[in-house]
């Protein structure tokens, strides 16, 4: 079966982020981790083509990611930023609705999509379609940011710590709640953190990434075996 | 002579000079607008013009009125005594408010908002209409808002090169030393842009998307 991303000899810059290379088949979640500037963020750009590469190649299901056209490759990878980035000008249902839109989805099935896909982050529609960003709180934010990078459907997800900014028992809830939605979605994940609790948790494989290289490339277990300096690093702070 | 017996007696004249200063206003406010709005929306695309424009727009601005009537004035085309001249007079004074604004209310738009939009596959257009435009629309109307406001006042000199308006009885009443002149132009002038102010102020309540 294709994977739903492989990336190969992915650079940007001269070091910012520097021969990248692994695959994460549907149903995967990879963990990247690493601590703050070490390219975690730009590495989804290169994937997305917020970034352009200069060297190297992004195969979405099996496709050449250069070879789509940009918003085209955009709409079929679901994307939350660090900053969640909800449009505070649209209603839960119309930033949760807004690629199906952009795809031309007709208005009834958009509807229905919304509703089934607040249901799975565990907000109720009813209470929550029309609300707006502002009325709601951080944890419902991040639920409403992943229900709409889910809308179309798309084989791969690249989510930048989407549990960031969230007190710990919310955090821990939501990891939870993803953990049991990953077998469900059978989506390939790209999953950025740096907390290694959450990456142990969520990931069926970690990358560790050091100075724009992927220093760890491996299982929870040997992540948690490795000898690697880095990873001894993270696990003592863990 | 007082006003209420002084419009009583001039009520044809007094309609018409409002009428001609409404005309000068509304033309050169959505003509500035027309030009101001993609200006404003370019310089933020290529953010290098950005000095240069508005560095443009504000010497104009600081240009004495009457005197950019009178620089006008020889000019071929766009000159002459009238109401054209003043026309093109009070949309350069409209546009450097419009531009500006809607340049900082676009940039002034969160970047993760901007960056969300990108990266879920909107293109140049779709973020414009749907992200920038909205959620700036606040910050240019309050620009448009400016403009006409400090038009309605400008507009007063333009009868000094014969394009009429209310400027007219105030230079009549300055000629003549007749406070009572000059308060029949000045006093619907003032209060045309207390209602001008008014009500586009609450157009930016009611249309601009604002947060809490
Ligand atoms: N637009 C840019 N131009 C040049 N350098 C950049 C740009 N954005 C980020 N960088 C640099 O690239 C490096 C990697 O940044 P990146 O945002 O990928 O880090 P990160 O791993 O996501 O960090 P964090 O955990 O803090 O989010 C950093 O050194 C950063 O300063
Ligand atoms: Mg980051």
């Amino acid at each position: 079966m294709t994977p739903a991303l492989e990336v190969r000899g992915l650079r940007a810059g001269r070091v910012l982020v520097n021969d990248l290379s692994f695959t994460v088949g549907s149903g995967e979640t990879l963990v990247l981790l690493g601590r703050s500037g070490s390219g975690k963020t730009t590495t989804l750009k290169l994937i997305n083509r917020l970034l352009e590469p200069t060297a190297g190649e992004v195969h979405l299901a099996g496709e050449r990611a250069a070879d789509l056209p940009v918003t085209r490759l955009r709409r079929r990878i679901g994307y939350v930023i660090q900053e969640i980035g909800l449009f505070p000008h649209f209603t839960v249902e119309r930033n949760v609705g807004l690629v199906p839109r952009l795809e031309g989805w007709p208005p009834a099935r958009t509807a229905e999509r919304v509703r089934e896909l607040l249901d799975l982050v565990g907000l109720d529609p009813r209470q929550f379609s029309t609300r707006y960003p502002h009325q709601l709180s951080g944890g419902q934010r991040q639920r409403v940011g992943v229900a709409r990078a889910l809308a179309a459907d798309p084989p791969l997800l690249l989510l930048d710590e989407p549990f960031g900014a969230l007190d710990p028992i919310t955090r821990v809830e939501l990891q939870r709640e993803f953990r049991t939605l990953e077998g469900r979605l059978g989506k390939g994940v790209v999953f950025v953190t740096h907390d290694v609790r959450e990456g142990l948790l969520l990931g069926t494989r970690i990358g560790l990434m050091h100075e724009g290289r992927l220093a760890f490339l491996g299982t929870p277990d040997e992540f948690r075996s490795s000898d690697h300096p880095e990873c001894q690093a993270f696990m003592s702070a863990a | 002579m007082n006003l209420v017996q002084f419009y009583a007696e001039h009520s044809g004249e007094v309609l018409g000079l409002i009428g001609q200063h409404l005309y000068l206003v509304a033309i050169s406010t959505s003509v500035a607008i027309a030009v101001g709005l993609p200006v404003g929306i370019a310089l933020t695309r290529r953010p290098r013009w950005r000095g240069p424009v508005l560095g443009l727009a504000n010497v104009v601005q600081t240009i004495p009125s009457l005197a950019l009537f009178g620089f006008l004035i020889p000019l071929p085309l766009i000159g002459g005594i009238g109401a054209r001249t003043a026309v093109v007079a009070l949309v350069l004074y409209g546009l450097l408010p419009i531009v500006r604004n809607t340049y900082t209310g676009i940039t002034g738009v969160d970047p993760a908002v901007r960056e969300a939009g990108r990266g879920m596959g909107m293109t140049d257009r779709q973020l414009l209409l749907m992200v920038d435009l909205p959620l700036a629309l606040g910050v240019i109307l309050a620009g448009v808002r400016i403009a006409t406001v400090v038009n309605v006042g400008t507009a007063t000199i333009a009868a000094a090169i014969g394009a009429g308006g209310l400027g007219v009885y105030i230079f009549r009443g300055v000629a003549m030393v007749n406070d009572a002149l000059i308060l029949a132009g000045a006093l619907p002038a003032a209060l045309m842009a207390l209602a001008a102010d008014g009500l586009l102020g609450l157009a930016e309540r009611r249309l601009a998307w604002r947060p809490k």
